[in-house]
């Protein structure tokens, strides 16, 4: 009955996706111009893939080295990597802004590197971006890590199992849903991105004008209907990932613990 | 065969000393908090004392003054967690297939050998949380034996199951052990399931083993008052040895026992003693009296229990103001003798039942 239900949950969440893209005539022309932007939105999302890509070695990695240490420090660096997720995105853009200025060090070494500046630039929102999203990936991973009862790690070690080993076998394995959720967590949070894209890429047709710019842009242009269907694609999107986290581990969640 | 000793102060203070030979079973028996689990933590690798050194079948796997300390992969133990720790994302088979694809030299063990040699055959494909706590217990054992363990160690195997379960348990375990060629290391705080599995009890509290030994020796013959008082010796007294007839006796209030096991003393020294309240003999009435040889002793019957068989008698003793003994008879001698609360009995202190400890 359970499976039906979700089955049911799953065709419809597709079905309401899919109308709303059919319905938004985003293949056709209208005297303004593109209904939708596509070079955004190819932007918006190569920017998120990269990005939650990105974050699944490092989210993995810094959620792992605090899920062990037991050092008196550890609440501040988990605060610094949250911060991202209680400030303005524009004081978080600002200050990114400065530490990609050429004559910063990040931003100097790049520029030395490539010739061209590390802000205004895809590199660096990606780079933003990644900064913007890490409690998004640090935490659950983080959190399932530490639900995982300490002595499932010491069998492993005590049945002959050298540590990597044990990652991939038994922490991975049951810190997934956290894997997962922090994947697409990452991955809308990049796609929904604002104030940081706003200050760090500013506006630059297929470099840094994401989905969410777009939008930004026709609203000030009264498109109201560019800016209507922009926008329920958006949510379509961040509603069928989000769905798709939650049903993955509920039924991860009734399998396995 | 182990041996080890191990010493530190912080965070808990340990001073432990044991040994354990192969096809031996070791039960450590001590208070919850007395280290139990840290010093089987210590062999497995899984931490380090100060201190001390771990041998194993020849081997050091630590000694602090070399600087040696092996990795827990590196030991080969066999290790069964309180509560089991299997792998909740995997079934039983691959538990196990776990732990032997782990060690190349598995010996022809399958998945199904050890899972039969546990009694879980046709149990493989469930996953952990569909088997009682009874079985998850078996197949930890046979994860741990799945790695050619050199040594088997079980922490508190039985607390996560109940009464019925663990009766069952203790006797496949006993049979299991049988075909077991390694030391193998119980930790337990119930002393009736380390006397009834274990060939040798090792009592520590507080971080300090105090005596180790078989169990009719730890149990009857505890080294000093402070074991007595773990192994909860019911009948533990003070008196004197003096000196009588060119006899060591035990002066205790106006009786003068007499004694076997009194080489070590001299006379004038201040002892104290216990005699088990299984090994306290109870006069028929008809024959009261066997002679002062047999340390006979007359007291009032102040309380009466009985328990699976086993009746338990609180007597006051005559000419010793607010002594008290305990005595456990089977219950039919206690109906035969219709001993009643409030009755005068004899019995006897026999002399080599008496058991004299310095401190």
């Amino acid at each position: 009955m359970q499976k039906m239900q979700e089955h049911i949950f799953c065709v419809f969440t597709l079905r309401l996706a899919l109308t709303l893209v059919l319905n938004s005539e985003i293949c056709r022309l209208n005297g303004h111009g593109y209904i939708m932007d596509w070079q955004a939105f190819e932007i918006s999302i190569k920017l998120a893939v990269l990005t939650s890509l990105s974050l699944l070695p490092i989210g993995l990695a810094i959620a792992y080295f605090l899920a062990q240490s037991r050092f008196s420090g550890r609440g501040i660096i988990e605060a610094i990597i949250t911060l991202p997720l209680v400030l303005p995105p524009t004081v978080l853009g600002y200050f990114l802004l400065v530490g990609m200025d050429n004559n910063s060090l990040v931003g100097g070494v790049f520029m030395s590197l490539t010739g061209h500046t590390l802000a205004f630039s895809f590199v660096g929102l990606w780079f933003a971006s990644i900064i913007y999203s890490l409690p998004f990936a640090v935490q659950p991973i983080l959190r399932s890590l530490e639900q995982i009862p300490p002595e499932l790690r010491e069998a492993s070690w005590c049945s002959g199992l050298s540590k990597w080993k044990t990652f991939f076998k038994v922490e991975l394995p049951l810190a997934l849903p956290g894997v997962i959720t922090a994947m697409v967590l990452s991955f809308s949070h990049t796609l929904g991105e604002f104030g940081v894209v706003l200050m760090i890429g500013g506006n630059i047709a297929g470099e840094t004008r994401t989905v969410s710019i777009a939008i930004y842009d026709s609203v000030l242009a009264f498109e109201q209907h560019q800016a209507q269907t922009m926008s329920l694609i958006l949510l379509a999107i961040a509603f069928v990932t989000i769905s798709i986290v939650y049903t993955f581990n509920r039924r991860n969640s009734r399998s396995v613990m | 065969m182990l041996k080890l000793n191990l010493q530190q102060t912080l965070p808990l203070p340990l001073d432990v000393e044991l040994e354990c030979h192969s096809g031996q079973l070791l039960a450590l028996v001590g208070p919850s908090g007395a280290g139990k689990t840290t010093v089987l933590r210590c062999i497995a690798g899984l931490q380090s004392s100060q201190t001390g050194m771990i041998e194993c079948k020849n081997k050091v796997w630590f000694d602090s003054e070399s600087s040696q300390n092996m990795a827990p992969q590196q030991r080969r133990v066999g290790m069964v967690f309180q509560n089991y720790a299997l792998f909740p994302h995997l079934t039983v088979d691959e538990n196990i297939q776990f732990a032997l694809d782990a060690n190349q030299n598995s010996n022809g063990h399958t998945a199904k050998r050890l899972l039969e040699k546990v009694n879980m055959i046709g149990l493989g494909d469930r996953y952990p949380k569909q088997l009682s706590g009874g079985q998850q217990q078996r197949v930890a054992i046979a994860r741990a034996l799945a790695r050619q363990p050199e040594i088997l160690l079980l922490d508190e195997p039985f607390s996560a199951v109940d009464k019925v379960t663990r009766r069952k348990l203790y006797l496949e375990l006993d049979t299991l052990r049988q075909d077991l060629d390694i030391p193998m290391i119980l930790v337990t705080h119930d002393l009736d399931e380390a006397a009834m599995l274990a060939d040798q009890i090792c009592v520590i509290h507080q971080g300090k083993t105090l005596q180790q030994g078989t169990p009719e020796k730890i149990l009857y013959k505890p080294r000093n008052t402070a074991v007595a008082k773990q192994v909860d010796a019911r009948n533990v007294r003070s008196g004197m040895i003096i000196e009588e007839d060119s006899e060591l006796k035990l002066k205790w209030h106006n009786y003068h026992f007499t004694l076997r096991e009194k080489a070590d003393f001299k006379s004038d020294q201040e002892v104290n003693w216990t005699i088990s309240p299984a090994k306290i003999l109870l006069h028929q009435r008809v024959r009261p009296s066997r002679g002062t040889r047999e340390n006979p002793v007359s007291g009032i019957i102040i309380n009466k229990m009985t328990l699976r068989g086993i009746t338990t008698i609180l007597m006051t003793i005559d000419q010793a103001e607010e002594e008290q003994l305990q005595m456990d008879l089977p219950e039919h001698v206690a109906s035969r003798n219709q001993l009643q609360v409030g009755e005068t009995i004899s019995v006897s202190l026999l002399a080599e039942a008496i058991h004299l400890m310095i401190d």
